[in-house]
């Protein structure tokens, strides 16, 4: 087995007194898919940030491979309107960039037609594929992703999810990433780090989503408060977009004595 | 007769091709009030050349210097909020330099000179340091462009990406403090930051990408000195304020045409 890819041991870090981490012990290997979970303010950005160099543990050791090159996937890009940027140039930033694999980049994520927008016009869904592209660009054999699905419907996390779990296939990079919304990444995840201050539990989603100190956080799976809104369209979309009446569900207007006309 | 008119010409668009650059920075990082700081620190810079003789314009960019130092340390203490410091720091050099100023008993300073500035009265030798100045910044900036821009775009993702943020973000202010060292002669302490971000704005309208909104910034500079210089000459008014008054035209004319992007989609 080789050495791991990134090891936290015992890191902590207390801010103006307040413990934001506890002794914090977890590994990353290289091709592994960690989902860091937790509640907010539970430290899961702070683990990120020290990870990345962006700030330094009050005690414990963070080993990092010699060979490790990160892409860090920031939870939101703010670019000041002021400055005028398009796709490629934002892309072209990224230090030691070969120009030339940009527009393979974001074919691969699916954006490939943006290359030329404004990143300001550009949606959720495709400014966190434009912000994957940027790390990827990076050459990583780390994926560090916060938020990776932030702002994006369930359709489109599902497919970044694919896409991400593609990409490690492809890569054989690890990948850390953050997140609330769990139970779409457990399918995709390897093992699931459960944190609030100090590692509540850890292992596989299986075991994690059973685990007593999970529940005490997140509640029993299944009994969630959040109820689906299940629901019937009664149309549907033709190819162009336009709405065609489902003939199944169309029925006339039938009138009864509660109509008043 | 015409010799001042040309110096003052050669020397306002040595100024305002480089400002443009710096100012689009300054626009896009929010660093108006810094550039205003700096420039308010000048006229100190201006009475301490005087009390020890020195250069003038090497005192003054050594102040704006010593000044955007002592401005990034104690911005790091987080003391107090960045506003508040740059406040405190613009009005108490500003007004420290006035004070020395009035201990030069033996030396007549026209003081409207330094606080708007005398395009007219640009010699030979502040043109030579108008363009070694401007030469050292435009090399600066082209050199160290990508960084530059990375860091002004997201921060943390260029520290990631091993960027040297915390230099150049430092280089920044150095180059901004140089740049406000040499054109305070030009249009004077309190419109320097006027010269960096109103043809910045106004390029702002114009342009596509960020090279273009730097190059765009140094011509509506260099109109707007030809303009404001025109002014001046034809009905006798103030030198820096109309060169001022013409950008802000230009910026008002931006954004009140229906003006397409200069370059379009490539």
């Amino acid at each position: 087995m080789n050495a791991p890819l990134v090891a936290f041991e015992d890191i902590s870090i207390a801010f103006d007194g307040r413990t934001l981490l506890d002794q914090i012990s977890m590994t990353i290997d290289a091709g592994e898919i960690v989902t860091l979970i937790g509640p907010n303010g539970s430290g899961k950005s702070t683990l990120i940030r020290t990870l990345l160099g962006l700030q330094t543990a009050t005690s414990g050791k963070l080993t990092r491979d010699k060979n490790l090159r990160i892409g860090y996937m920031p939870q939101k890009l703010h670019i000041d309107s002021t400055l005028p940027l398009t796709v490629k140039h934002f892309l072209g930033l990224v230090r030691g960039v070969n120009k030339a694999d940009i527009l393979p980049t974001l074919e691969r994520l699916g954006i490939a037609h943006l290359i030329s927008s404004q990143v300001h016009v550009l949606s959720g869904g495709e400014t966190q594929r434009l912000l994957l592209a940027r790390a990827l660009l990076n050459q990583p054999n780390l994926l560090v992703l916060d938020e990776p699905v932030q702002g994006v419907d369930v359709n489109g996390q599902i497919e970044l999810y694919n896409l991400i779990e593609n990409i490690r296939n492809e890569l054989g990079c690890g990948v850390l990433m953050v997140s609330h919304d769990l139970h779409l990444v457990m399918a995709k995840t390897d093992t699931v780090v459960c944190i609030n201050q100090h590692v509540c539990c850890s292992g596989s989603p299986q075991h994690v989503t059973e685990h007593p100190a999970y529940q005490a956080l997140f509640g029993v799976p299944g009994s969630e408060s959040i109820a689906i809104y299940a629901h019937q369209h009664d149309h549907v979309h033709a190819e162009d977009g336009h709405v065609v009446s489902d003939p199944q569900q169309h029925k006339p207007h039938q009138h009864s004595a509660s109509c008043n006309h | 007769m015409l010799d001042f008119l040309l110096k003052a010409l050669v020397g306002g668009i040595g100024v305002a091709s480089v400002a443009g650059p710096l100012g689009a920075f300054v626009v896009w990082r929010r660093m108006a009030y810094f550039g205003d700081t700096l420039a308010h620190s000048a006229l100190l810079g201006v009475a301490l050349g005087f009390l020890f003789d020195i250069n003038m314009n090497l005192a003054i960019i050594v102040l704006c210097v010593g000044l955007a130092l002592v401005l990034v340390t104690l911005q790091k203490k987080h003391i107090i909020a960045t506003d508040t410091l740059l406040g405190i720091l613009a009005h108490s050099s500003l007004s420290l330099g006035l004070v020395a100023v009035s201990f030069l008993d033996n030396i007549r300073i026209d003081l409207m000179t330094y606080l708007f500035g005398d395009l007219l009265a640009i010699s030979s030798n502040d043109i030579l340091w108008i363009y070694g100045g401007g030469f050292v910044v435009i090399s600066l900036l082209v050199m160290f462009w990508k960084p530059l821009l990375a860091m002004t775009v997201n921060e943390e993702l260029a520290k990631v990406e091993g960027y040297p943020v915390e230099a150049i973000r430092l280089l920044l202010m150095l180059l901004v403090a140089l740049v406000i060292a040499v054109a305070m002669k030009i249009v004077g302490v309190l419109l320097i930051t006027s010269l960096m971000i109103i043809p910045a704005a106004t390029a702002r309208k114009l342009s596509h990408t960020p090279v273009q909104m730097a190059t765009i910034a140094s011509m509506l500079g260099c109109i707007a000195i030809c303009g404001g210089l025109w002014a001046s000459y034809q009905w006798d008014t103030p030198t820096g304020p109309s060169v001022v008054v013409c950008a802000t035209f230009l910026f008002l004319m931006a954004y009140s045409l229906p003006l397409k992007r200069l370059i379009a989609h490539k």
